[in-house]
């Protein structure tokens, strides 16, 4: 086993390589799109890069990865993105 | 091959010019200050084609080498006590991430109460960090250390940082008559930095120190053990080709000093080791023999080569310059360790001494054997704090 493994901790770059960490959820963050004015910050801050960018320049989330942080309900200046949480709403 | 009158810091700044070392990230401290210093004209004067980084901290500066040997190049710090400590962090790193970055640990007691003055505290600290530990006894040494070293750390038989310690002051600000050897020849002895496999490639993105879980953790750091070992060897190696090459060898793990038909036996690690022999030269005029054994390596701790040097042995004294506050001796103990399984060993008696730079000379020394002696023949165990007040 202990040869089979490189020297150190190393690992190539993939997709939700520690799983689908959108299950460690508590609350989601839900985007309410009347509100939606397509600023883009929480595409900006989000940690996760979980807040995906669609075609007509608006944004949706990843709820495979997201964590529910709410760092992009706290930072959206339209007030469009409501935490809820899960297993409720 | 030139000779020059150096301090043990400035023997290891050329140390580090002659093993052309790339990149370098240090912050100031004393007594360790003036290899930097040095260094830093050499980058100056571009006799030394490195990238000198002056960083905010400790912290700073081992986490620039880390970004510099996992990027490839041939890193290199320096520091002391306080340093080392603020530092502790990223050494650990260093370890774990199997980078060769070697860095002179000059050796300073650690505060409080403050003090600037040699103790090993500091090194031992960080003994469970993945570095293998040298230790220096002369300026000539120091440089020729650095120099193997990196020879050692850069092996692909063992991957690892390499702490090169040298006693504060004692050492690092005491000048000596010290042999350069020729450029072109540690050129041949130390070739150029080639990248191993698992460096940052640009080309080739990886994520580096990610987490390992229970299932694969312990098998990282069984190969950290595994590396130490293998250092064991190199260290020997190494040792070996430069005394080829220079006429200077120093003995590998440990060094012997007319231990071959001692009674008593001094170990001990660092400058201090000088008074030890010039003690035991003294003892012998009497009629006593006496030998040192030098430790060079702390880790890999040299237990094998320790236990053949003093099979013959009716009593060693381990004396330490560092204090594990409830143990008290992490050398003492370490090696009454390798010897436990030995069915011949001799009598070990543990002395604390030289704590915060107060001076042990030859007459030390030689009450030390004389009270190993009483000891071994009162059946007396423990630890005697040397002239404490």
């Amino acid at each position: 086993m202990a040869s089979e493994l490189p020297l150190t901790a190393i690992a190539a770059p993939t997709r939700g390589a520690a799983g689908r960490t959108g299950l460690w959820r508590t609350e989601r963050p839900v985007i309410d799109y009347s509100k939606c004015i397509k600023c883009l910050l929480c595409w900006l801050y989000c940690p996760e890069g979980a807040v995906l960018r669609r075609e007509d320049g608006g944004v949706e989330i990843d709820y495979d990865y997201c964590k529910g942080c709410g760092v992009c309900a706290n930072e959206c200046p339209a007030k469009a993105i409501t935490m809820v949480e899960e297993g409720v709403g | 091959m030139a000779r020059a009158v150096l301090s043990g810091n400035e023997a290891v700044a050329l140390g580090v010019k002659l093993a052309r070392v790339q990149v370098v990230a240090a912050y100031p401290i004393t007594p360790q200050t003036t290899i930097v210093e040095k260094i830093a004209e050499y980058v100056d004067r571009g006799e030394l084609k490195a990238r000198f980084i002056t960083v905010e901290s400790e912290h700073s500066a081992m986490a620039a080498c880390i970004g510099a040997a996992a990027g490839g190049a041939r890193a290199f710090t320096a520091t002391s006590s306080q340093g080392l400590l603020y530092m502790s962090e990223m050494v650990f790193w260093a370890g774990g991430a199997r980078l060769p970055i070697v860095m002179a640990v000059v050796n300073r007691s650690v505060a409080p109460p403050w003090s600037i003055w040699c103790d090993h505290n500091d090194a031992f600290s960080q003994r469970d960090a993945g570095w293998i530990q040298l230790w220096a006894e002369s300026a000539q040494e120091a440089m020729d250390m650095v120099i193997q070293a990196y020879r050692v750390a850069e092996d692909e038989r063992v991957l690892l940082p390499v702490m090169v310690n040298l006693d504060g002051f004692l050492l690092s600000h005491a000048y000596e008559p010290v042999d350069v050897p020729e450029q072109a020849l540690v050129d041949r002895f130390l070739p150029e930095k080639t990248p191993a496999p698992y460096w940052v490639d640009p080309s080739n993105p990886k994520s580096y120190g990610t987490i390992a879980a229970p299932d694969t953790y312990m098998e990282f750091r069984y190969k950290m053990q595994t590396a130490m070992d293998n250092a064991a060897r190199i260290i020997e190696e190494v040792d070996e080709e430069w005394g080829k090459l220079t006429g200077r060898r120093y003995g590998g793990l440990i060094e012997r000093y007319r231990s071959e038909d001692a009674e008593v036996g001094l170990i001990l690690a660092g400058s201090w080791a000088g008074d030890a022999k010039e003690a035991a030269d003294a003892l012998r005029k009497k009629g006593l023999k006496v030998g040192v054994i030098r430790l060079r390596a702390t880790r890999p701790f040299p237990a094998e080569r320790l236990a053949e040097a003093v099979e013959g042995m009716d009593a060693v004294a381990v004396v330490d310059r560092s204090l594990s506050p409830g143990l008290p001796s992490v050398l003492a103990a370490e090696v009454k360790a390798a010897l436990y399984d030995r069915s011949r060993r001799p009598f070990v008696a543990s002395f604390i001494a030289g704590l915060g730079g107060r001076d042990v000379t030859p007459l030390d020394f030689a009450y030390i054997v004389e009270s190993t002696l009483k000891n071994l023949k009162e059946g007396r165990s423990g630890t005697e704090w040397l002239g404490l007040r």
